[in-house]
């Protein structure tokens, strides 16, 4: 069986995740769409933290006699799974930054050949 | 005076000349309808300024669309429907219009409805104006699926709000210059209409629904499929919930 104090650990550090989260978007500094994945590690964290039973058998499963292994298994799958959203989000914006950087430089070019019409000549 | 000489649709007499208005038309690859939709436009209220925003669009949208008389706003690529719309609202702000309307690119918002649409913001009885498919006996039939979805945003919304909306998925808008500066300073982003009613209740602006027809799309696909309607009911949900106790924008 998990250790009383690592659930009630476990369960402390879920909420204080979802807090600063809802917080996070409550404040306009993360958009919703980047913030259902945390939320959803948050609450599957906690659940598996309160549901001790759960995890007993979870943890059976793997053959583990240490449940909270399972927890920290979870834990670091959805870390990894955030961390992948955010690479391909990350490789999205420098896409859509070199290219506000293309026209912007082409729309420059442009207001310049308005301003000095005949200056090559 | 004979029949013949009436005019096809009803005209936006509601509004005076004075008022400078423009009609936003969010559109993404639709080069089959956009030109349809300005004319349509143009016969309804030939002093509305059309705006088409074209949201990164793959096929001739924009080049149609200016074809057709309209100013077209090209966006260098896909920013969704809520910054495409609020590309439109900025463009409303800068050029210092008193109405804007929002028309979907497809069609499926009727022209012949703007007069209905913009009376009660001419009337200065409301700051934003929606139309409504189940305000009244209008007959439009939407998918089982997508009216439950329909159902229960408007249900959740008229209890934040505490006022009965039918309709809080409608992008059929005319809003006022309150809300051209509201929505131009802040607009929700993938689903943006029914968390765009919680900012409005929050931001104390007058909203009232109209009842109106809309048509089936003629052309294109809906933005929204089966795969992506529970993230986003999800989504939307968490949306409403936050807007609630969000911050308020300052609007200048």
């Amino acid at each position: 069986m998990t250790p009383l104090r690592i659930s009630i650990a476990a369960a402390a550090a879920s909420v204080l995740l979802l807090l600063v989260v809802l917080e996070l978007i409550r404040s306009r500094r993360l958009r919703e769409r980047y913030a259902l994945l945390w939320l959803l590690t948050g609450l599957v964290l906690l659940a598996l933290s309160l549901w001790r039973g759960g995890l007993n058998t979870i943890a059976g499963w793997f053959g583990t006699g240490y449940p909270p292994a399972v927890l920290f298994a979870v834990a670091t799958l959805f870390i990894l799974v955030v961390l992948l959203h955010y690479s391909t989000v990350i490789s999205k914006l420098a896409d859509q930054n070199a290219l506000l950087a293309q026209k912007l430089a082409l729309l420059e070019q442009r207001l310049e050949g308005e301003r000095r019409p005949r200056s090559g000549r | 005076m004979s029949e013949l000489a009436a005019p096809a649709r009803p005209r936006a007499e509601a509004a005076p000349a004075a008022l400078r208005r423009v009609a936003i038309v969010p559109a993404r690859d639709e080069e089959a309808c956009i030109a349809r939709v300005i004319r349509e436009i143009a016969l309804v209220d030939p002093d509305l300024q059309v705006v088409v925003v074209d949201d990164g669009s793959s096929d001739r949208t924009a080049e149609v669309a200016a074809e057709a008389g309209a100013i077209v706003l090209r966006l260098p690529f896909n920013l969704g429907i809520g910054g495409a719309v609020q590309t439109g609202f900025r463009y409303a702000l800068e050029g210092d219009f008193d109405l804007a309307v929002r028309l979907d690119g497809d069609g499926q918002h009727d022209p012949g409805e703007l007069a209905a649409l913009i009376a009660p913001v001419v009337a200065g009885e409301a700051d934003i104006v929606v139309g409504s498919r189940f305000a009244g006996t209008t007959g439009y039939r939407v998918p089982l699926a997508r009216r439950a979805g329909i159902r229960l945003f408007a249900r959740v919304v008229s209890l934040l709000v505490r006022q009965r909306l039918t309709d809080t998925t409608s992008g059929f808008q005319a809003v006022n210059r309150r809300g051209i500066a509201l929505f131009a300073a802040d607009y929700p982003h993938d689903y943006p209409e029914v968390e765009a009613t919680v900012m409005v209740f929050k931001h104390k602006l007058r909203l009232c629904e109209v009842p109106v027809r809309m048509r089936e799309r003629t052309g294109g696909t809906s933005s929204i499929t089966a795969f992506s309607s529970v993230y986003y009911m999800v989504k939307v949900l968490l949306a409403i919930f936050i807007a609630l106790f969000r911050r308020n924008v300052v609007v200048r």
